[in-house]
């Protein structure tokens, strides 16, 4: 426990000491806020236009601004995750850092496990900036709350998921642009199963669908949390993690 | 404090290290010397478990790299061949992430993390970026971070190599100043850094050992042999060296001759004796009698370089004989 705090902080500490985190933080300001307002936008333009048919209709916040949002934030961790994790194990296997953790008397989990939660603390406070946003929301209207917060444990779970696939990647390289655009590749992999799917109401549609991580994700966007769908992330993140220890381990055996 | 018995390590394609034993007692400080690629790194790397061997054993202080890694990961200081630094870091900062994943903590971690800062000389930089440090400082901030937690063994793998003369004696006396409280295997391709600073030396060559010794003995097996340096000056200046280098392999007890310089009229030979013969006497007065100018005559010490390439260059690695035909 202690060293995977130790690990967490050394990667955190790494994280802020140079640009990524803040390039990352500010591409995700930029295209969530973007999103926001142009749904905001629509929101007010429909409330308007409803208004002038003279029948005005109850308009849904939570339906027209917070649930869409929250989709398209969802897209844009695909974009960042590899962002965050192709570092982590790549660069240490560069560098030959490496050989000092894996020499050290510390469990190959406790470094795993250290890193994964680092990027997932990196990948919340990138989220936290859409938060912001979406305060605003409360101090003109007055959105459910309860949708949001599952949206964002949504969106965490989500990332966890895709972060314990990319530091599994991450292992795989030396070459961190490789590790992440293998993490891309298969995270937009994951993204338009859904697609196939929804072409298809075979067998092998559905599972095929069933991997997609964004259809996973679409039931959080709208406040529910269906029991199905934190099992598909939490053991995707276990498979995520567990990889990542054979493939350390593997590391051993090959090098 | 280590035992090695029968250690073996295959790759895919190629058997890195050959069953190779060797044991190093407790405060030694032991060579591992052998040609790149001899295997050297890979022994090192089932030591510090960063590897487990393909087959055979290896102990460190009475654990098993296998059975009880964390214990031998506990009393092991590893430098490995590029020092496992993290650029964006402080060195200070650096220092006390790896005393804390050796297990430090409190109070104890800073005094280490002073200490160690001392001792290697690198109290100066302890607040710069190890990015923007020399290739010396590096390795002495690498050497820092091995001892932080004050392991019984130290292993260094070629903490002298790509610095320049001065830092590599500094860093040979550090490494001379650590021998007191710590077991230390050291592996290089240099050999005048296994004559300064071992006790042992363990001679490694196509992932075998070919020869332990200790470098008094090893260096005592070319004892026999005499070199000598002999500068000539033939007075009729119309005399080649090949004549000169003729007359000098006649005369007797000397097993060959090499030419290494001409200028200026004159040459630079080296001549090397047959086994249990001198000849510094019999080169002058050979020379002397031919009509020459004897400019110089000089013992050139038989290193461990002779030894080291006799042993390691020879495809049936024969140990002890294979030194003075």
């Amino acid at each position: 426990m202690r060293n995977t705090w130790t690990i967490f902080q050394k990667e955190i500490t790494s994280y802020f000491n140079s640009p990524i985190a803040y390039g990352l933080m500010a591409f995700f300001a930029l295209i969530s806020g973007y999103f926001f307002y142009v749904y905001v936008a629509i929101f007010v333009q429909r409330g308007m236009e409803s208004q002038m048919m003279g029948r005005p209709q109850p308009m849904d916040v939570n339906e027209w601004v917070v649930r869409p949002v929250l989709m398209n934030i969802s897209v844009i961790g695909l974009f960042l995750i590899p962002m965050i994790t192709m570092r982590l194990f790549a660069e240490e296997k560069r560098s030959g850092t490496i050989e000092l953790l894996v020499t050290s008397p510390i469990h190959d989990l406790e470094i795993i496990l250290g890193k994964w939660f680092a990027a997932l603390v990196l990948y919340a406070a990138i989220l936290g900036l859409s938060a912001l946003n979406l305060a605003m929301l409360f101090m003109y209207g007055k959105p459910d709350w309860r949708p949001l917060v599952v949206g964002y444990l949504g969106l965490l779970l989500q990332g966890g998921c895709l972060l314990a696939i990319g530091t599994f990647i991450s292992t795989t390289s030396k070459n961190q642009i490789i590790a992440g655009t293998g993490t891309f590749a298969i995270a937009l992999l994951l993204w338009v199963l859904d697609w196939v799917s929804s072409y298809g109401t075979e067998a092998w549609a559905k599972v095929v669908g069933y991997l997609s991580v964004v259809a996973h994700f679409e039931p959080f966007s709208k406040g529910v949390i269906d029991s199905k769908d934190v099992v598909f992330f939490v053991s995707m993140i276990f498979l995520g993690l567990f990889l990542t220890a054979r493939s350390l381990e593997s590391l051993r055996w090959r090098s | 404090m280590i035992k090695v018995e029968g250690l073996t390590k295959r790759y895919a394609r190629t058997t890195a290290v050959d069953n190779i034993s060797f044991e190093v007692q407790k405060g030694q400080i032991v060579g591992f010397l052998g040609p790149n690629g001899a295997g050297k790194t890979t022994t090192m790397r089932c030591l510090t478990c960063f590897m487990p061997p393909s087959s055979g054993s290896a102990s460190v202080a009475g654990f098993d790299v296998l059975e009880h890694p964390m214990e031998v990961k506990k009393r092991i200081g590893y430098l490995p061949e590029t020092p496992p630094l993290y650029p964006d870091m402080e060195v200070s900062e650096y220092l006390t992430f790896v005393g804390r994943l050796k297990g430090l903590s409190g109070n104890e971690l800073t005094r280490r993390v002073g200490e160690v800062s001392e001792r290697c000389a690198v109290a100066d930089v302890s607040k710069k970026l190890i990015g923007k440090l020399s290739k010396g400082y590096r390795q002495r901030v690498g050497l820092a971070q091995a001892i932080i937690h004050n392991p019984d063994v130290l292993i260094l793998d070629e903490p002298t190599s790509g610095l320049d003369p001065k830092q590599i004696n500094e860093t040979r006396d550090l490494i001379r100043g650590l021998a007191g409280d710590h077991t230390i295997i050291l592996s290089t391709h240099i050999l005048p850094e296994v004559e300064q600073i071992c006790e042992r030396v363990i001679i490694i060559a196509k992932g075998k050992v070919v020869a332990t010794d200790t470098v008094h003995n090893l260096t005592n097996r070319l004892r026999g042999v005499e070199a000598v340096a002999v500068e000539v000056e033939p007075r009729s200046g119309a005399l080649d060296a090949g004549a000169v280098q003729s007359r000098l392999e006649q005369v007797s007890g000397v097993s060959r001759v090499i030419l290494k310089d001409s200028r200026d009229g004159r040459h630079l030979f080296e001549a090397e004796s047959l086994q249990g013969k001198t000849i510094r006497g019999d080169l002058a007065r050979s020379v002397v009698e031919s009509g020459w100018n004897l400019y110089e005559l000089r013992p050139v010490a038989l290193s461990l370089e002779e030894v080291f390439l006799s042993l390691t260059s020879t495809d049936t690695a024969e140990p002890s004989g294979a030194v003075a035909e």
